[in-house]
């Protein structure tokens, strides 16, 4: 028998067996096997789904979206001591194929009527402005936003020019940078711009323009998630919930909730997790109005406190992609008319991005995000031809649908804790400004929540209470 | 016993001390590099907080260098406190009206005698200018030149903040700053009375012919300079249909499968 040879047969009883029946690697996992059976070892038969979140956390923040994910950054900012705070964000859908972020047009601007409005967007501005300061992970590629400073437009026809330069007063006041143009100064600026019916513009100077908002969004993520925080795939069913009844001084009965903890399903399973937690934020986006419904917010009667729901509901918006070879330049603003319409330049080959917001009567179904493409021909290609006549010679190269988390009461974000169930904090409703906003409501919210007060912006304007009490702050220039 | 223990303790060191030399004679010492990548990588948070601070460190002292000029502007006016701002980052600057150039590196106090005269032209090449430094010059109305040849800071956010010298600049010249991008030359839409610009060697911009021919087309009294390019050659008849795909937009987009 030679030295050489690991394995000889036996004897001549087992002559028939070949002579590597049992390899050597298979001798030895067999041995691996044998000693991880063994009391001692951390292998266990029964194993553990190591996607389920964590049984207990602090905050759960639902909803992985850019405001989630931002409301998760700045609190991690905020904790006076590292690992102060255990947060976890819960997304049902990793691919975000129907989250409003990354199908969103993706701009930015101070043109709005509420003061809380303009300095919302212009403190994002100036987060973005240094965000490699903030968002930047040591060892990593710098964030690139892929800015375009071209500012905003918006035109305005005879009877809404008053209301034009009541905010132009309001935003100057704030301290955002807009100008005022008649309509001779506006065609020698842009001379591709028809000014039939244009009797006032409003024009952004700094601070405005569109974004990537995929890279925002991964760049709040990278940073949380370096920071400590703690992502989880999965989706939120239900909640553990304490009840209290008191009465008011009229006698009306008020349910008070305390949210115990929140139920996670694992994505194509049954399997679940219940998540023990002190404060749950509801950036669910669209699907806010659901979720607070799972709580029994909404659930009693009709003209009582508990009776009014959460209002928010998803809208489902169309943009269209087209191609003009002939039209505006590289110093096309986001262009916004008074009917509604909205263009603006995509990339440097003649490429711009159309759309517009359907009537109340007309909203379109948003159980799915299929495009309708009569709607760009029926209502968009009209507008935009008669205001750039450039554009009747454009061809649709495609276009995509996303929803607006859209506030039916007064078309402005929902900021703070709901009165009634008192762990429950909202950052939802901003019917289509969620994007721009992102960075500025997450620090409030991260204020509200760790140091029990506003420091930077006052947002309690904002609150939950203006719903209960039916009084809408409407913002006037909603696109 | 006491002295039993005693010398028990004595004979110990001496035993680990032979131990040691006997140990220290037969290995040999790696090199002092890579002990001293082994003893850094056993101190990983270490040696992350000190490069965190590092960047820190820097960063502050850039902004500690764009500071907004108050205090002095209280004593001499806002011109000389912009003249001061220049002549610390080590630029340089023209008064109106006066021929002479005041420089940083031939330095004398007799530009503060000139309160009340406006900067015509201004010189920061090389230097950390940021946005933020642009504050010191809100009350130059009348700026005709401005140079900032290879600004490491200089970015997107400062041209955009470019537009209160809208009416009066005339000759501008951002070539080899490495952090500017196309977004923010479509900032310089509203800079109309524009005569010169030098956007030459970038290096973030992809296709700088489509960006030179865009520019010329939005600021068309504005004669545009852009060296250091390897332009390609005009394709001949059979390569059109790459040309055209040259032509669609480079921008990454995730939504449903377009460009």
């Amino acid at each position: 028998p030679g030295h050489g040879e690991t394995q000889t047969a036996p004897s001549s009883a087992f002559q028939t067996i070949p002579n590597n029946f049992i390899s050597f690697r298979r001798l030895t996992s067999i041995k691996q096997t044998a000693l991880d059976a063994l009391p001692g070892s951390s292998w266990t038969p029964l194993q553990m789904n190591p996607n389920l979140p964590p049984e207990r956390a602090d905050i759960v923040i639902v909803g992985g979206g850019v405001v989630g994910w931002s409301v998760a950054y700045w609190l991690k900012q905020k904790e006076r001591v590292r690992g102060g705070v255990k947060v976890v964000v819960v997304e049902r859908d990793p691919t975000y194929s129907r989250a409003s972020t990354v199908l969103s047009a993706g701009g930015i601007r101070q043109q709005f009527s509420l003061s809380e409005n303009i300095l919302l967007s212009l403190h994002s501005a100036h987060f973005m402005r240094n965000i490699n300061d903030h968002l930047g992970v040591l060892n990593e590629d710098p964030v690139d936003l892929q800015f375009n400073h071209s500012g905003y437009l918006f035109l305005a026809s005879e009877d809404v020019a008053h209301i034009m330069e009541e905010n132009y007063k309001t935003q100057r006041y704030a301290g955002a940078k807009v100008s005022l143009l008649t309509p001779t100064q506006l065609k020698e600026k842009f001379p591709w711009i028809n000014t039939d019916g244009v009797a006032l513009a409003s024009y952004g100077l700094e601070n405005e323009g569109w974004f990537d908002p995929w890279t925002l969004l991964s760049a709040f993520r990278r940073k949380a998630i370096s920071m400590g925080v703690i992502p989880c795939c999965g989706e939120v069913t239900g909640f553990q919930y304490k009840t209290n009844t008191v009465s008011t001084r009229e006698g009306d009965q008020v349910i008070l909730r305390r949210i115990r903890s929140v139920k996670v399903q694992m994505p194509n399973s049954l399997e679940y997790q219940p998540v023990e937690c002190s404060i749950v934020v509801n950036a669910a986006g669209a699907f806010s109005g659901k979720l607070a419904q799972m709580l029994g917010i909404g659930n009693g009667p009709e003209d009582s406190l508990t009776g009014i729901s959460v209002p928010v509901e998803p809208r489902k918006r169309y943009i269209y992609v087209v191609h003009c070879p002939d039209g505006p330049g590289l110093d096309t603003p986001f262009l916004i008319d008074y009917s509604g319409v909205y263009f603006r330049r995509e990339g440097l080959g003649g490429n711009y991005i159309a759309g517009t917001s359907p009537l109340e009567a007309e909203e379109p179904d948003t159980s799915d995000l299929e495009v309708d493409h009569q709607f760009f021909v029926d209502k968009v290609w009209p507008s935009l031809c008669h205001r750039v006549p450039a554009f009747e010679s454009l061809k649709v190269s495609s276009a995509w649908a996303g929803f607006y988390d859209y506030n039916t009461f007064d078309q402005n974000g929902i900021i703070g804790m709901h009165p009634l169930v008192n762990n429950m904090y909202f950052a939802t409703g901003f019917s289509g400004h969620g994007l721009q906003h992102s960075p500025a409501v997450g620090r409030g919210l991260a204020e509200l929540i760790i140091e029990g007060g506003y420091k930077t912006i006052d947002l309690s304007a904002l609150d939950f209470r203006r719903i209960l009490s039916h009084e809408p702050m409407l913002e006037r220039n909603i696109v | 016993v006491c002295l039993q223990s005693l010398s028990r303790c004595c004979r110990h060191p001496v035993l680990l001390l032979s131990r040691c030399l006997l140990s220290s004679s037969t290995v040999s010492k790696a090199p002092l590099h890579t002990r001293l990548l082994l003893y850094l990588t056993k101190r990983f948070y270490d040696v992350e907080a000190l490069l965190t601070w590092t960047s820190m460190f820097k960063k502050r002292g850039v902004r500690k260098k764009n500071a907004y000029y108050g205090y002095t502007g209280s004593f001499h006016g806002p011109h000389v406190a912009a003249a001061y701002f220049i002549l610390n980052l080590k630029g340089g600057f023209r008064y109106r009206g006066r021929s002479d150039w005041f420089h940083a590196e031939k330095f004398d106090w007799d530009f503060i005698n000139h309160k009340d005269c406006p900067l015509e032209e201004i010189d920061l090449s090389y230097t950390v200018i940021n946005c933020d430094g642009l504050g010191n010059f809100d009350e130059e109305k009348s700026l005709r030149t401005l140079s900032l040849k290879a600004c490491p800071e200089v970015d997107d956010w400062f041209l955009s903040r470019l537009h209160v010298f809208q009416d009066s600049l005339e000759e501008l010249d951002i070539s080899q700053c490495p952090r500017i991008t196309i977004g923010g030359l479509a900032a310089l839409r509203n800079l109309k009375g524009l005569k010169r610009l030098d956007v030459s060697s970038l290096p973030r911009i992809a296709n700088p012919g489509l960006v030179v021919i865009l520019l010329e087309e939005m600021l068309p009294k504005c004669h545009v300079i852009a060296d250091g390019y390897e332009f390609d050659a005009p394709p001949k008849e059979e390569e059109s249909d790459k040309w055209k795909s040259q032509r669609q937009p480079k921008s990454r987009c995730n939504k449903c499968g377009i460009y």
